[in-house]
């Protein structure tokens, strides 16, 4: 039952491009997968874990502005641009594992803020190697060999392939002593030590996969939008991260990705159905009956269900 | 052997264990035991990294022990449990073992991320050592149950499983019997046998002298964060000064 439907997704996320009726949907659902890769991301850590993060921005601004730099100052092409963006990603993951080796709880939260915060100055001082608030521009589009992944359709497929990698990765993590270690941690520390799991090492290697998937998804962006500017550090997109992943469901290999799905695609929804002043409204409200009705997010609230229904 | 050298506990101005020494003979029961506030269980919190002592060492075969972290003391196969239950809450009963297992599992990032058939080898002589853990304390029945469904008896087995799944060598049990019925603490009892005869030496905390006379091989008495007696049951109970420290102020109470 969960194998047919899962494959019948798999089937419409690989036909997409066909029945999308236009560009600007296209562009959507490239959003979503992007958003979609970052809400992976961003779960591992809060999901698994239990570690907020809300610098997580600062890592897929750190693979964004990576990526562009090498492309468009060292002419580095595309692959080993994004390789490099996932390498320093995570290694940022890495310093700021170790940096809060013993803090936990609000304590990692205000560190990864300040991360955030102290990159996103960088970005708009450092105006000799990022062109400050001006951005960068004219970031080269993704070649494959002989062929340019300049369309959306072929974009999408780029996208669609790196947030399977995603899915996979995290998959593989989570149903591994790796990941029953990072759900001890998040359990009960204390219990955990007891049984032998290295609290701090499976925090940092939680952390470096967390960031490096961010950096994953930065790249991506970058080459997509073809400009990086430090809006890429917004405090919104850690925000909209999030929101993917408790509303989608914290902790479920589905959750995020039905979250990136749901919260791309509501604000556009919202756009074309009421004028610019009841958007975020609705969208506010929308999010409140959501936590309201399904806390623990959409994917344990259908799971939950489902298991209740009496079977023959 | 586990020994335990000169342990000293100091929280600011209050001096909770002082001078205190004493071994742990291998495949031994031995128990602690002493009134409240007497340091048991901050002696075990000693032992088992949790706390750093103010002086003193604690050494398992002639290594030293104190300073490590807990995780690295559990992989040198001491691995204690908790006086308040501790289960990861939301798991069923098997996750928790599995998660218990972690030592016994051994593929890193690579191997998890990039491995095929000896991961999936692994992860099934995993799957089957839980099962065997689960079967030995008498959970097989509730298995897929998520720990904080089961009662209070049957989650501190989960405790006791989980604490198994990590090998100890020396397995430290701070107060098991707590909040039992008189027939859980019967199936404690012989579950604390069972597991000697594997080789486990056993180190315990418990108020409950019926279920301590009965088990143990050695009691170390301790009050005011000093042993005051060591010695068979028959010697403990009849030792004067744990009459008047211990057993004299319950009779007095009762």
């Amino acid at each position: 039952m969960r194998r047919v439907g899962g494959g019948f997704l798999a089937l419409i996320a690989l036909t997409l491009p066909l029945w999308l009726p236009s560009a600007y949907h296209l562009h959507v659902a490239i959003m979503a997968g992007i958003f979609g890769v970052l809400a992976l991301s961003l779960n591992l850590l809060l999901g698994y874990t239990g570690q907020l993060s809300l610098g997580h921005a600062a890592f897929f601004g750190i693979g964004a502005y990576t990526s562009a730099l090498l492309t468009l100052t060292l002419e580095w092409s595309f692959w080993p641009a994004l390789a490099a963006a996932i390498a320093l990603a995570g290694a940022a993951g890495w310093f700021i594992g170790r940096l809060s080796l013993k803090l936990r709880g609000a304590y990692f939260v205000l560190v990864t803020i300040s991360f955030a915060g102290v990159i996103s100055l960088v970005s708009v001082n450092w105006i000799e190697l990022t062109n400050g608030p001006l951005g960068l521009p004219g970031v080269p589009a993704p070649e494959l060999g002989p062929w340019s992944l300049r369309t959306k359709t072929t974009y999408y497929y780029l996208v669609l392939a790196a947030v399977a990698l995603s899915y996979a990765v995290s998959r593989r993590l989570v149903g591994s002593r790796i990941g029953r270690a990072f759900v001890a941690l998040r359990e009960n520390e204390a219990l955990a030590e007891s049984i032998g799991v290295d609290v701090t090492h499976y925090l940092v290697l939680a952390a470096v996969v967390s960031a490096a998937m961010a950096g994953l998804g930065g790249s991506l962006y970058a080459h997509y939008t073809r400009f990086v500017s430090p809006e890429v550090f917004l405090f919104s997109y850690t925000v909209t991260m999030v929101i993917m992943v408790v509303a989608g469901g914290k902790g479920t290999l589905a959750g995020p990705l039905v979250g990136a799905v749901l919260f791309t695609a509501l604000p556009e929804v919202l756009r074309a159905a009421t004028s610019w002043q009841w958007q975020m409204l609705a969208y506010g409200v929308l999010l409140v009956l959501l936590v309201v009705f399904m806390p623990r997010g959409i994917v344990p609230h259908i799971n939950a269900a489902f298991s209740r229904t009496p079977r023959p | 052997m586990l020994a335990v050298r000169n342990l000293a506990v100091r929280f600011g101005g209050v001096t909770a264990l002082e001078g205190v020494s004493f071994d742990v003979r291998p495949g031994s029961i031995t128990s602690v035991i002493g009134p409240n506030g007497a340091g048991k269980t901050t002696a075990f919190n000693a032992i088992t990294g949790y706390l750093r002592p103010t002086g003193g060492r604690v050494s398992y075969d002639g290594v030293t022990l104190t300073g490590l972290r807990p995780s690295a003391i559990a992989q040198r196969g001491i691995v204690r449990t908790f006086q308040r239950t501790s289960v990861f809450r939301s798991l069923s009963v098997e996750n928790n073992v599995m998660t218990g297992l972690h030592l016994r599992g051994t593929a890193g990032f690579l191997a998890v991320l990039l491995g095929r058939r000896r991961l999936a080898d692994e992860e099934r002589h995993l799957a089957s050592d839980a099962a065997a853990i689960i079967e030995f304390v008498g959970l097989a029945h509730r298995r897929r149950e998520a720990a904080s469904a089961l009662p209070y008896g049957e989650q501190r087995l989960v405790e006791l499983a989980l604490a198994l799944a990590a090998r100890p060598r020396v397995l430290l049990l701070d107060e098991p019997g707590a909040g039992m019925t008189g027939a859980e603490k019967t199936v404690v009892s012989g579950l604390i046998r069972k597991v000697r005869e594997q080789n486990v030496t056993i180190l315990l905390v418990e108020h409950d002298m019926r279920m301590v006379m009965g088990i143990s091989d050695t009691v170390i008495v301790l009050n005011g964060g000093r042993v005051i007696a060591e010695g068979a049951p028959a010697e403990i109970q009849a030792h004067p000064d744990v009459i008047r420290a211990y057993l004299g102020a319950s009779h007095g109470s009762a």
